[in-house]
C-alpha cells in the first residue's frame, strides 16, 4: 500500500511571493505617463485642438497663451496640436516596427534554438549579415530609393530590429529546450509545433515582451533621430524628432519649441524602459526552484 | 515474486534491445555512450539498470524511447522495432512507453498548471472531451496520493520535490502505458521521501500492471524494486541476473566493487580500506577489450585483446568477463 | 572528554529574513568536538546542517542574523575581528564543499589555486609553494601531480576535483575540517575512496572533522559521534555505535528504516515516513517531527522537547516519547 502524504492543504503551497511588492511608485508613474500619452494620441481627433497643419504666419513663435496652450512654432502652427499628433507618429512607428521584429525575429529565434543544426547556422548567419549593415545608412538608402513615408520608415526600422529579437528568443529557447519538461513532452509524442507553442512559447514570451518594451523605447529614439535629420517622416506630418529639428532654428527666441518635444520624448522613452526593466526583473526569478 | 525470465518462447519479452549502439559527438570527439548492448524485459517484471555516471544507462533509457536515435541496433517493443519508426507511427507507440526523470521539478513546465500538464498526454492522444480528460486526471492524481482539488490549479513551483515526482508519475500513468522507464526517479529526493516514492512505484506497478526499467546508480534502491538487475560500465553490460542472486554472489569484479563500496548503516561494519582502483576512463576513449580492465585486479592480456561476451554463469545469470568471480560452465 | 573541546558551538541560532517571513534555519544548536575526533551531522534538506556549517565558518549571507557563540580554540569566532577571522579560515579551519565544480575557480589553474592558498597562509615563496603543491596532490592520490598543476578544473573528473578541493583544504594543516556533503555528487566507488582519503589524512594529522551528510550509511563506520538534525535543531546526539544500536528519537529510527538495505530481499515494502520535512518559514508548534511521528501524542503537539541526557554518557535526545527498547540496526 503506498504511503500517502498527509493532506497537503496546509503545507502545500505557500502562495507565491506577492509580485506586486516589487512594483514601486516609479513603475506606476511610468504606467501613468504611458497611458496618458497613448490616450492623447489615440483620441487626438476628439480633443479640442486646432489642426496641426494650419499655418498662421502672423502668429509665429507666439508664447503660451489661452489660444495656443504651448504657443506656436516657426510656421505659426499650434505646438500642442503638433505635439499630440506627433505622439501618434512616434508611437505608431515605435510600436509597429518592434512588432515586426518580435514576430519575425521571435519566430526565427525560437525555431533556430529548437531545431539547431544547419537551420540555426543559416538563421544566425543571415542575422549577422543584417547586423553588419550600418543601420542609419541602410535607412537612408531605403528612404532615398523608395521615398519617405510612414510605412517605409516603419518597415525599415522593423527589419533592423529583427536580429536583436532573434537573439533574445534563441537564447531563451536554447536554455529551455534542454530542460526535462521539453523532453517529457517529446516522450509523450507531442509534435514539434505543439512543443514550440505549448511548452516553449509561454516561457519565452515574457523575456521577449520585456525586450519588446525596450525595443519600443529605442525605436522612438531612432525615429526621432531620423526625423531630426529630416530623413524620417515627410512634412507636413510632424513627429517629435522633426519638431526638435525645426525647433533648432528658434533656440534663441523660443527654446521651448525644441525642449518640449524633447522632454516629452525623454519621458516616454524612460517610461518604456522602466516598465521593460521591471518586467525583465520579474521574469528572471520565476525559473528558480523552491 | 521471482518470475521465470529466461528466454522461453511461452512469454515473449515486452522489450527486447538488440545490439544497441548510441554515439554522439561532443566537440570534435565521439562519445561511445552505449556499445552493443542487448537485453530484454519480460512483461510485468522490473529490470534494474545500475551503473555509475558515464556508464550510459540514462542514454540507453532515452535511446529505447528514440529520444536519442541509436546509430545501430534494434529496439523491439512488443515485436515492433522502434528504432525503425519515425513521425506519426513513433508518436503512436510512445503512448505505450513512458518516461520518468530524475529532476521532478525541471520535468514540469513552470508556466503551466498541473491540471493542464497531466491532461497534455490525453490531448496529444486525441481525447477530445474535456470532461473525460478531467475525470482521468483526477483519477490518476488520486492514485498517486494527491488531492486533485488542491493540486490541479497550481503551478509546479508551489510543490516540493516529492510531490512533483508524484505529479510526474501521474502524468506518466494517465495514458495507461504498458512500460515505464524510470531514469533515476529518486536520486534527487530526500531520504525520507525516497521510500514513499519507491513504495508508490511498486504500488502503481501492481495496480496498473506495468513493466518497469528502473535506472539508478544506487544499488540498494535498485535491488529494492527490481526482479532482475543489469550492471553497466562504460557503455557495456557487465552482468545480468536476478536481484537476490546477483547481489549475494556477484560474478563480475565490477559488481563486487560496487557492492563493497556501498556505505552500510551499521557501525560494526568498518568499511574495508578500499583498494585504490583509480578513476573510470572517459567514454570518449574507452579501453580496448574489456572496458573495466584498467581498474580490475584480475586483468590480463586477454582482457586487453578480447571483448568479453555475456555468458551464463549461474541459472539465469550472465556475465561478460574473462575471469569472473564464479567459474562459468 | 578529557581534553577541552576544540570547537564548541553554543546556542547558535541563525535567522534569515525572507519575503515570506522569518526563516529560522538553525535553532539553538549546541555541539562540541575534540581534537582528532570526527563528528557526523546527519539530516535531510532543510534541516539546517549547511547553515550550521556556514555559521561556524562565519560565512553566512549578509541578511542572516546569528546569535550564540562559536568557540574555536578558545576564541569566539562570532566576535572576532574580520582580519583575524580571515587568517584563521583556510589555516586552522578548513572546508570542503559538495560540488567541486563550483568550489574551484574555473578560470584559474589548479596550481594557481593551491599556490595562492599556500602563499597566503604559510608565506612560502613561489618555488617552495609549487613543490609543496605537487606533494599535496600526490598525497591525495592524484596521479601525475606536476602535470595537474597546469590543468584547469574542467579538465578533471568530479572525483579528481574533489581531491583537489581536499588538497587545498588540507594544505595548511588545519585543526578542523568541515566536510559539507563531500561525496554526495560523486559515484559510490569514488565516494568510498574520498572518504577513506579523508579518514587517512585525519589520522595522520590528528585533525578534527565534521562530516555533514544526509546518508546514515556514510557516518556509520566513519565517525566517533553523530548528531541528527531536524528542522534546525539537534534532535539526537550520541557516540556512533550507541546511536545505531540504542537510538531513542523516533526520527532517527524512521530515517534508518526508510533506507533500502542491500541485504533486504527485493520488493520488501519500505517503511516510509509520511509527510515531508517542514517548511522552515512556517514553524510548527510543539515538536517539529510530530506531524510525521507515529508515536506522537498530546504533549508532542504543544511543547517543544529539549535535549536531555539518556542513561549512557554522551547520549542526548529531544523527545517526549523516546523509543524504549534497543532497536535493531537494520529494521
Amino acid at each position: 500500500m503506498a504511503t500517502l502524504e498527509l493532506s497537503i492543504d496546509g503545507d502545500v503551497a505557500v502562495s507565491p511571493i506577492r509580485r506586486t511588492r516589487r512594483l514601486g511608485p516609479l513603475f506606476w508613474a511610468a504606467i501613468a505617463w504611458m497611458s496618458f500619452v497613448f490616450a492623447a494620441a489615440a483620441f487626438a481627433g476628439l480633443l479640442p485642438l486646432p489642426s496641426p497643419t494650419d499655418m498662421d504666419m502672423l502668429e509665429r513663435r507666439t508664447p503660451m497663451s489661452a489660444l495656443h496652450w504651448l504657443g506656436t512654432d516657426g510656421l505659426g502652427r499650434d505646438e500642442l496640436a503638433r505635439l499630440v499628433y506627433g505622439a501618434r507618429v512616434s508611437l505608431t512607428v515605435g510600436l509597429c516596427a518592434p512588432i515586426i521584429g518580435i514576430t519575425i525575429g521571435g519566430a526565427l529565434g525560437m525555431l533556430a534554438g529548437y531545431f539547431r543544426g544547419r537551420f540555426e547556422t543559416l538563421v544566425v548567419g543571415s542575422m549577422d549579415v543584417l547586423l553588419a549593415f550600418p543601420p542609419l545608412i541602410l535607412a537612408l538608402a531605403v528612404t532615398a530609393y523608395l521615398g519617405q513615408s510612414l510605412l517605409n520608415l516603419t518597415c525599415i526600422l522593423g527589419v533592423l530590429g529583427i536580429p536583436a529579437f532573434m537573439r533574445v528568443a534563441r537564447a531563451a529557447t536554447l536554455t529551455l529546450a534542454r530542460r526535462e519538461f521539453v523532453i517529457a513532452a517529446q516522450a509523450l509524442g507531442a509534435t514539434h509545433a505543439r512543443i514550440l507553442l505549448r511548452e516553449l512559447l509561454p516561457n519565452v514570451f515574457l523575456p521577449l515582451l520585456a525586450f519588446f518594451l525596450l525595443g519600443v523605447a529605442i525605436t522612438i529614439v531612432v525615429e526621432g533621430a531620423l526625423s531630426f535629420l529630416g530623413l524620417g517622416v515627410p512634412p507636413p506630418i510632424s513627429s517629435w524628432g522633426s519638431m526638435i529639428g525645426e525647433g533648432r532654428e528658434s533656440l534663441e527666441i523660443a527654446p521651448r519649441l525644441a525642449f518640449i518635444p524633447a522632454i516629452t520624448m525623454f519621458l516616454t522613452v524612460l517610461s518604456f524602459n522602466l516598465v521593460g526593466d521591471t518586467l525583465r526583473a520579474l521574469t528572471d526569478p520565476r525559473q528558480g526552484a523552491l | 515474486m521471482m518470475q521465470d525470465t529466461r528466454q522461453s518462447s511461452s512469454r515473449d519479452p515486452l522489450l527486447r534491445v538488440e545490439h544497441l549502439v548510441v554515439e554522439y559527438a561532443v566537440g570534435g570527439k565521439t562519445v561511445h555512450a552505449v556499445s552493443d548492448v542487448s537485453l530484454q524485459v519480460a512483461r510485468g517484471e522490473t529490470l534494474g539498470l545500475v551503473g555509475e555516471s558515464g556508464c550510459g544507462k540514462s542514454t540507453l533509457g532515452r535511446a529505447v524511447l528514440q529520444l536519442r536515435r541509436p546509430v545501430s541496433g534494434r529496439v523491439l517493443f512488443d515485436g515492433q522495432d522502434l528504432a525503425a519508426m519515425h513521425g506519426d507511427t513513433l508518436r503512436q507507440m510512445r503512448r505505450r512507453v513512458q518516461l520518468i526523470f530524475q529532476d521532478p521539478i525541471a520535468s514540469l513546465n513552470p508556466r503551466r498548471r498541473i491540471g493542464e500538464i497531466i491532461a497534455e498526454p490525453l490531448v496529444i492522444a486525441g481525447v477530445k472531451d474535456p470532461r473525460k480528460r478531467q475525470e482521468l486526471v483526477c483519477e490518476v492524481l488520486s492514485a498517486v496520493g494527491l488531492d486533485p482539488g488542491l493540486v490541479t490549479g497550481r503551478l509546479p513551483h508551489e510543490f516540493s520535490g516529492g510531490q512533483c515526482q508524484r505529479i510526474c508519475i501521474a502524468r506518466a500513468l494517465v495514458l495507461n502505458p504498458e512500460f515505464i522507464i524510470c531514469d533515476e526517479p529518486v536520486s534527487a529526493l530526500d531520504v525520507s521521501i525516497r521510500a514513499q516514492i519507491l513504495n508508490l512505484l511498486e504500488d502503481m506497478k501492481a495496480r496498473f500492471g506495468l513493466t518497469l526499467l528502473f535506472i539508478a546508480h544506487d544499488l540498494a534502491v535498485v535491488k529494492a524494486v527490481s526482479d532482475r538487475v543489469a550492471v553497466m560500465y562504460l557503455g557495456r553490460l557487465c552482468e545480468v541476473g536476478p536481484s537476490e542472486q546477483l547481489f549475494a554472489r556477484p560474478a563480475h569484479p565490477y559488481t563486487a566493487l560496487l557492492i563493497e563500496a556501498i556505505p552500510v548503516p551499521d557501525p560494526d561494519v568498518r568499511p574495508a580500506e578500499s583498494v585504490p582502483v583509480g578513476e573510470p576512463p572517459s567514454p570518449m576513449s574507452p579501453p580496448s577489450g574489456c572496458r573495466f580492465r584498467t581498474r580490475c585486479p584480475r586483468a590480463d592480456q586477454r582482457c586487453i585483446d578480447e571483448v568479453p561476451e555475456l555468458r551464463p554463469v549461474a541459472p539465469d545469470q550472465f556475465v561478460a568477463c574473462h575471469h569472473p568471480l564464479i567459474a562459468t560452465g | 572528554m578529557t581534553e577541552p573541546a576544540l570547537l564548541s558551538v553554543e546556542g547558535v541560532t541563525v535567522d534569515l529574513p525572507t519575503p515570506r517571513g522569518n526563516l529560522r534555519a538553525v535553532d539553538h544548536v549546541d555541539l562540541t568536538i575534540g581534537a582528532g575526533r570526527t563528528l557526523g551531522v546527519v539530516g535531510e534538506s532543510g534541516c539546517g546542517k549547511t547553515m550550521l556549517s556556514r555559521a561556524i565558518l562565519q560565512l553566512l549571507p549578509k541578511k542572516a542574523k546569528l546569535s550564540g557563540r562559536v568557540m574555536f580554540d578558545g576564541q569566539d569566532l562570532v566576535r572576532l575581528q574580520p582580519e583575524r577571522l580571515r587568517k584563521l579560515r583556510g589555516r586552522s579551519l578548513a572546508v570542503v564543499f559538495q560540488d567541486p565544480m563550483t568550489s574551484l575557480n574555473p578560470v584559474l589553474t589548479i596550481g594557481t589555486q593551491l599556490i595562492e592558498t599556500l602563499q597566503e597562509h604559510l608565506e612560502l615563496d613561489g618555488v617552495a609553494a609549487k613543490r609543496r603543491s605537487a606533494e599535496l596532490l600526490a598525497a591525495v592520490g592524484i596521479p601525475a601531480p606536476e602535470q595537474r598543476l597546469t590543468q584547469y578544473p574542467h579538465q578533471l573528473s568530479g572525483g579528481m576535483r574533489q581531491r583537489v578541493a581536499i588538497a587545498i583544504a588540507l594544505s595548511c594543516e588545519p585543526k578542523l575540517l568541515i566536510a559539507d556533503e563531500p561525496t554526495t555528487a560523486l559515484d559510490v566507488t569514488i565516494q568510498a575512496q574520498i572518504l577513506d582519503l579523508l579518514a587517512r589524512e585525519q589520522r595522520r594529522r590528528h585533525m578534527a572533522m565534521i562530516l555533514i551528510t544526509h546518508d546514515l550509511g556514510v557516518v556509520a563506520g566513519r565517525t566517533d559521534e553523530v548528531a541528527v538534525m531536524y528542522a534546525g535543531r539537534v534532535v539526537e546526539r550520541a557516540p556512533t555505535p550507541e546511536l545505531f544500536k540504542k537510538m531513542r528519537m523516533p526520527y532517527t529510527e524512521a530515517l534508518l528504516a526508510a533506507i533500502p538495505k542491500i541485504d533486504a530481499a527485493p520488493h520488501t515494502p519500505l517503511p516510509a515516513i509520511p509527510g515531508r520535512p517542514p517548511d522552515p518559514t512556517r514553524p510548527i508548534q510543539g515538536c517539529s517531527f510530530s506531524p510525521r511521528c507515529r508515536y506522537a501524542a498530546g504533549r508532542c503537539y504543544r511543547e517543544k522537547p529539549v535535549l536531555a541526557d539518556a542513561e549512557s554518557p554522551g547520549h542526548q535526545y529531544a523527545c517526549f516519547h523516546p523509543i524504549e527498547a534497543a532497536a535493531g540496526v537494520c529494521a
